[in-house]
């Protein structure tokens, strides 16, 4: 299943609506970094509130997403990751090492104006 | 699972044991009186039940007399099981001993034996017969008071474990938010798993933004936990809670250290007031005295 992509402003938002096969993830990767430099984004923000599993596969593709985007000169922050999940996680050592993470969308919003902000007064 | 019926022992007739039983209950109500002083004057002497008064052990006494010579003539053990359940229930938090408890009932059993000695020494055949009748009825009365009573006792505790664990484990939301979780007493993992459990669900459910855990009420931790700890602290940062941790024994910080804790991770205050202040720093509060905001 294939995750649409939203611009919103400056920002480009995915939503992760299922649970993803590694190939999907992927997809989404290349689509996202791909559409950074196309639409001139500043921030992104994946949203995972529907995932009740988060394997190794997915988290380190998402650190890869959050490098790789950063290094296209945007900031990325994932928003969503339901309370289980996080301590799964955090148990098979996935802590998103260097990825911003947030409550919910709108805590994300806020923290790409807050980050963008600063960097575009540089 | 209590006896509920007296055993007998197996050379008499059960019909002949009834009527043993009828001939002892009866003599234990001629004498009630007499019976009664004896066993009392063997408790004091035995320095039992300190705690209570002298009005009160005899009315105890008396009580516990005429249950235990009613649980005699009926043969059961049912309104003694009830009895020593609520004298437990009143005796327990007047600090009454286990073994005070079984002592009395131990003392009420010499002195009803004494007395059937001293009337039957005559007749050894009777006196046999006698006491095959009464030794399994009294010490079946024994069992079901001491069994009570410490039942009584594991009942409380458990009830007492049960709001310990209840009380323990708040979760606070002090300004918008801010949580704070304090930690008291010991922390086995059953607990740790419920503190990490309320303190995510928490977060989401507060929407929290920092979160200080403090654990000055917490004097030591073994490796597991404190692990357990640190694994909470990420999980509430996949949230987007930053958690701030106040209040470190030295003990703990010794665990820390030895199980290789990257303290880089653990945002640490040393006590709850400084927790707060950062936490509102984070938040981006200013606290200061109301005087000052007034223009001078």
């Amino acid at each position: 299943m294939q995750v649409p992509i939203l611009k919103q402003g400056p920002y480009l938002i995915a939503t992760i609506q299922s649970a993803l096969t590694d190939a999907d993830i992927v997809l989404l990767r290349d689509a996202l970094v791909e559409r950074v430099g196309r639409d001139r984004a500043r921030g992104v923000i994946i949203d995972v509130t529907a995932l009740d599993v988060m394997d190794s596969f997915a988290t380190g593709t998402l650190q890869d997403v959050a490098q790789m985007v950063r290094l296209r000169g945007a900031e990325t922050v994932i928003v969503g990751i339901q309370p289980d999940v996080a301590f799964a996680m955090v148990h098979m050592g996935l802590t998103l090492e260097g990825v911003a993470t947030r409550l919910d969308l709108e805590e994300g919003l806020d923290f790409l104006n807050r980050t963008t902000r600063a960097s575009a007064h540089r | 699972m209590g006896v509920t019926e007296l055993r007998t022992p197996s050379k008499p007739a059960p019909e002949s044991t009834a009527a043993l039983l009828r001939e002892l209950v009866s003599h234990l109500g001629d004498n009630r009186t007499q019976l009664r002083e004896e066993w009392i004057r063997r408790i004091t002497e035995a320095r039992l039940l300190q705690a209570m008064s002298k009005e009160e052990i005899f009315a105890e006494a008396t009580s516990v007399y005429d249950s235990y010579v009613e649980a005699l003539e009926t043969r059961t053990l049912e309104t003694l099981q009830t009895y020593a359940q609520n004298l437990s229930e009143r005796i327990i938090p007047r600090g009454v001993e286990t073994h005070e408890v079984v002592g009395i009932v131990l003392l009420l059993r010499d002195v009803l034996a004494r007395s059937l000695f001293s009337k039957y020494h005559s007749d050894s055949r009777v006196l046999n017969g006698m006491l095959d009748a009464y030794e399994p009825a009294a010490n079946a009365i024994a069992i079901t008071v001491a069994v009570g009573f410490v039942r009584e006792r594991e009942r409380i505790i458990r009830e007492q474990q049960e709001a310990i664990r209840e009380l323990s484990t708040p979760v606070l939301q002090v300004r918008e938010r801010l949580l704070i979780l304090p930690i008291i007493g010991l922390i086995d993992p059953l607990r740790a798993r419920q503190l990490t459990e309320q303190l995510l669900r928490g977060i989401r459910a507060n929407r929290a933004k920092v979160v200080v855990i403090d654990i000055t009420g917490v004097a030591a931790m073994d490796a597991s936990v404190a692990n357990h700890l640190v694994l909470t602290v990420e999980s509430a940062r996949l949230l987007g809670a930053r958690v701030i941790v106040t209040g470190l024994s030295p003990e703990i910080a010794q665990t820390l250290v030895n199980i290789g804790v990257d303290l880089g991770k653990m945002n640490t205050v040393g006590d709850l007031q400084g927790g707060i202040e950062e936490a509102e720093r984070l938040l981006g509060y200013k606290v200061m005295p109301f005087a000052e905001t007034q223009p001078a």
